[in-house]
């Protein structure tokens, strides 16, 4: 249906850390929507989607942030992200953060239901399969913890992984584990995280994969993170990356070829 | 119970540098949690029957007072007798006044959470009347003098060689003189110490998985059968509740109880589960000559109507904790009182002041495991988002981490401003890497640089790069 049906109008939400750190991943949703049929606009009032604020219990912040974005992402057929967290954070939390607000509800509940995670989006709603892309190497694909149970997304990144030639995916054992970032919680209670991401790299190393991806930025920046401080050689990507053939960029804390 | 909530990071710490407590509680996701898988895709209407349990739980609490009073109407008619506590003190007392009346000088003990809210055992011990743990976990932890790491499994912290130990030392005046190391022999010698205690013993007190108002009965669940000894052995039984443990019918325990064991544990029923109607009648053949039901409040009836009244859904089971990754790492005592995990995150400040315990709803990443198990659908992370909420606005949140989040929504909340500050820290954390792409020590983040490097920007932001492809059409 990609190719010839009409054109879904897209805003691409590129999320802060993406933004900030590793702008490869924007680059990467925007191709592959592009790809998918989809036509992109990068809305220019997007910062991020109030979650720390949020999380951290300032519920005014949260909203005033929440406020914008809802602004800024009026009128366009579908909204994106790069992440099962902020994806998830629009979806479910600003309901809850604006329940009291009748006003807001209406566009608020809108502006949810038409809010997705990039690779699920891709999967489910445009039906895309990734054609003539390639990487050699064999891959573990961590379930973040928003993406998996706020987003529903377990099937379709795998699936999409496995249009990908020369890939062989390798699944570590209990991968539904959080990997213990958690936004402020890894910097607070940073000694809880550390255990959590070395029993998480436990597994993943386990798995014999060479690469890993995920579907949200912080966790892989925790994890490949930790795993360079620990000195190991797992690669670290985005799978948006990956599907979009963009599988040669440095991972995540390495420096340029 | 002693709180110790306020120390929640130093008992992390300490936990995850004892390689008992680690080995321990690193066990924990092996074994339930496979378990419960298990036995909840053996049961095609598991999923039904969660969402059964959870509406007719919300049925009960919306109803609360009339149930409680049907059970009470029940309880009379049956030659029983209830009293009614709005606190801890007065729960004790009345315990303590059972216990007096029938000359008590040794009472055996089911478990029950709502008697370590209470500290009941210390306070009878005060009082002169001996107090015996029979549930095998709660016997091991009360000859340690410890309190439960866990709600069903209470002395998961304790380590086979640390049992050997304790045993040794504290069962030699029962004549028990050689150091055993078998755990059958262990829980052999423990179970023929427990039989004598329960023929000398005055009164038994168990807790209560569900008081059945139609009934007016109270049930307990056990996999040892000591709580059938306990009640039914002594002549005066109390059976101690919370008042959100009341169900309508015997159905409807049935219900709960379907649920409830593989939850906690993956088995399709406990071993026991005892229904005790009333004192011993005529035509019993054994049984107590007299039945208390003591019904404590402890500051549930505060959640009733407010925005965490879902916790007082919850049936004990311990899933939220068996598949917690922070209770896996740090273990139940790092939490500082009764409840762990999870349910203690979300529980415990509406107990004891969240002054006492801002850490523990704060220490959870939200991962949302537990939610996902939970038997009720007790939204955990959500009631843990409201105390973190409630801890910001009343300013229990120290000052810095509140500077720390409003001045990034400062930043925020004005995108043109954000663009400038963002440009130049991505190129500014860009250069301190260097080649290496990743940077060891972190300015102003000692939490993140303690444990992990940080990887480095790529260089210019996502926003300045696509607007430099004259893409920025809005």
């Amino acid at each position: 249906m990609s190719a010839t049906a009409k054109p879904k109008n897209v805003a691409l939400f590129v999320t802060c850390l993406v933004d900030l750190n590793r702008p490869s991943v924007g680059f990467a949703a925007v191709k592959l929507l592009e790809a998918a049929g989809c036509t992109i606009v990068v809305p220019k009032a997007q910062t991020c989607c109030g979650q720390p604020a949020y999380n951290s219990g300032d519920k005014k912040s949260a909203k005033a942030i929440a406020t914008q974005v809802i602004r800024a992402f009026r009128g366009f057929d579908y909204v994106v992200a790069p992440s099962g967290s902020c994806a998830g954070m629009i979806r479910h939390h600003y309901p809850e953060l604006f329940k009291d607000d009748a006003t807001m509800m209406v566009e608020v509940g809108e502006l949810a239901s038409r809010t997705y995670e990039l690779v699920s989006f891709l999967h489910d709603i445009c039906g895309y399969r990734p054609e003539n892309v390639r990487l050699e190497t064999t891959l573990t694909y961590h379930d973040s913890c928003s993406s998996l149970r706020e987003m529903k997304v377990k099937d379709q990144p795998r699936a999409l992984l496995g249009s990908v030639d020369g890939l062989e995916i390798r699944e570590a054992e209990d991968r539904e584990a959080c990997c213990g970032f958690g936004g402020t919680f890894c910097l607070k209670y940073s000694e809880i995280s550390e255990s959590m991401v070395d029993t998480k790299i436990t597994n993943l190393l386990a798995s014999g994969a060479e690469t890993l991806a995920a579907g949200d930025l912080g966790c892989l920046m925790n994890i490949a993170g930790r795993l360079k401080r620990r000195g190991e050689k797992m690669k670290v990507l985005h799978v948006a990356e990956v599907l979009a053939g963009m599988g040669d960029t440095a991972g995540l804390g390495e420096g340029e070829n | 119970m002693q709180v110790t909530s306020r120390h929640f990071k130093e008992g992390a710490h300490a936990a995850l540098h004892d390689k008992d407590i680690q080995k321990a509680f690193s066990k924990v996701k092996g074994g339930f949690p496979v378990a419960r898988a298990k036995a909840a895709s053996e049961l095609p209407e598991f999923e039904d029957l969660r969402d059964a349990g959870r509406d007719l739980k919300n049925h009960i609490l919306e109803n609360l007072d009339y149930y409680l009073e049907y059970f009470e109407d029940q309880v009379l008619l049956q030659g029983g007798r209830v009293h009614w506590c709005s606190n801890y003190a007065e729960a004790r007392d009345v315990i303590l006044q059972i216990c007096r009346d029938a000359d008590a000088r040794t009472v055996t003990k089911g478990k029950s959470m709502i008697t370590e809210e209470m500290a009941l055992n210390d306070f009878l011990e005060k009082n002169g009347i001996e107090p015996i743990e029979t549930d095998l976990g709660e016997y091991i932890i009360q000859l340690a003098h410890e309190y439960p790491s866990h709600i069903i499994a209470p002395a998961l912290h304790k380590t086979k060689d640390q049992v050997t130990e304790l045993f040794h030392e504290k069962h030699g005046k029962y004549g028990f003189t050689e150091r055993l190391t078998d755990p059958q022999a262990l829980v052999n010698e423990a179970r023929s110490i427990l039989r004598d205690k329960y023929v000398a013993a005055d009164v038994g007190i168990t807790g209560a998985n569900f008081l059945i108002a139609e009934t007016g009965s109270t049930v307990i669940v056990t996999n040892e059968g000591n709580g059938d000894l306990t009640q039914s052995l002594p002549k005066t039984h109390i059976a101690v509740s919370s008042i959100e443990k009341v169900v309508p019918t015997l159905e409807d325990a049935s219900l709960f109880l379907r649920l409830l064991a593989r939850s906690a544990t993956g088995q399709e029923m406990s071993v026991y589960t005892t229904f005790s109607t009333g004192p011993k009648r005529r035509e019993d053949i054994d049984g107590p000559a007299s039945f208390h039901v003591v019904i404590v409040d402890g500051g549930r009836s505060d959640l009733v109507g407010s925005d965490k009244q879902d916790l007082l859904r919850c049936l004990k089971c311990g899933a939220c904790m068996n598949h917690c990754p922070v209770y896996q790492a740090v273990g139940g005592h790092t939490y500082g009182w009764v409840y762990p995990g999870p349910i203690g995150a979300a529980l415990n400040p509406q107990m004891v002041g969240l002054e006492e315990t801002r850490h523990l709803p704060n220490a959870s990443t939200f991962c949302g495991r537990c939610e996902e198990v939970c038997p009720v659908r007790i939204p955990l992370p959500k009631i843990m988002r409201l105390w973190r909420e409630q801890a910001f606005e009343t300013e229990v949140t120290p000052k810095p981490e509140r500077w720390g989040i409003g001045l990034w929504a400062y930043f925020a909340r004005r995108p043109a401003l954000y663009r400038i500050v963002t440009r130049i820290g991505a190129r500014t954390l860009k250069t301190i890497a260097g080649k290496k792409g990743r940077i060891v020590k972190l300015p102003l983040m000692g939490g993140w640089s303690s444990v992990r490097d940080f990887p480095a920007p790529q260089g210019a932001t996502f926003m300045d790069q696509w607007k430099k492809q004259n893409r920025g059409r809005k």
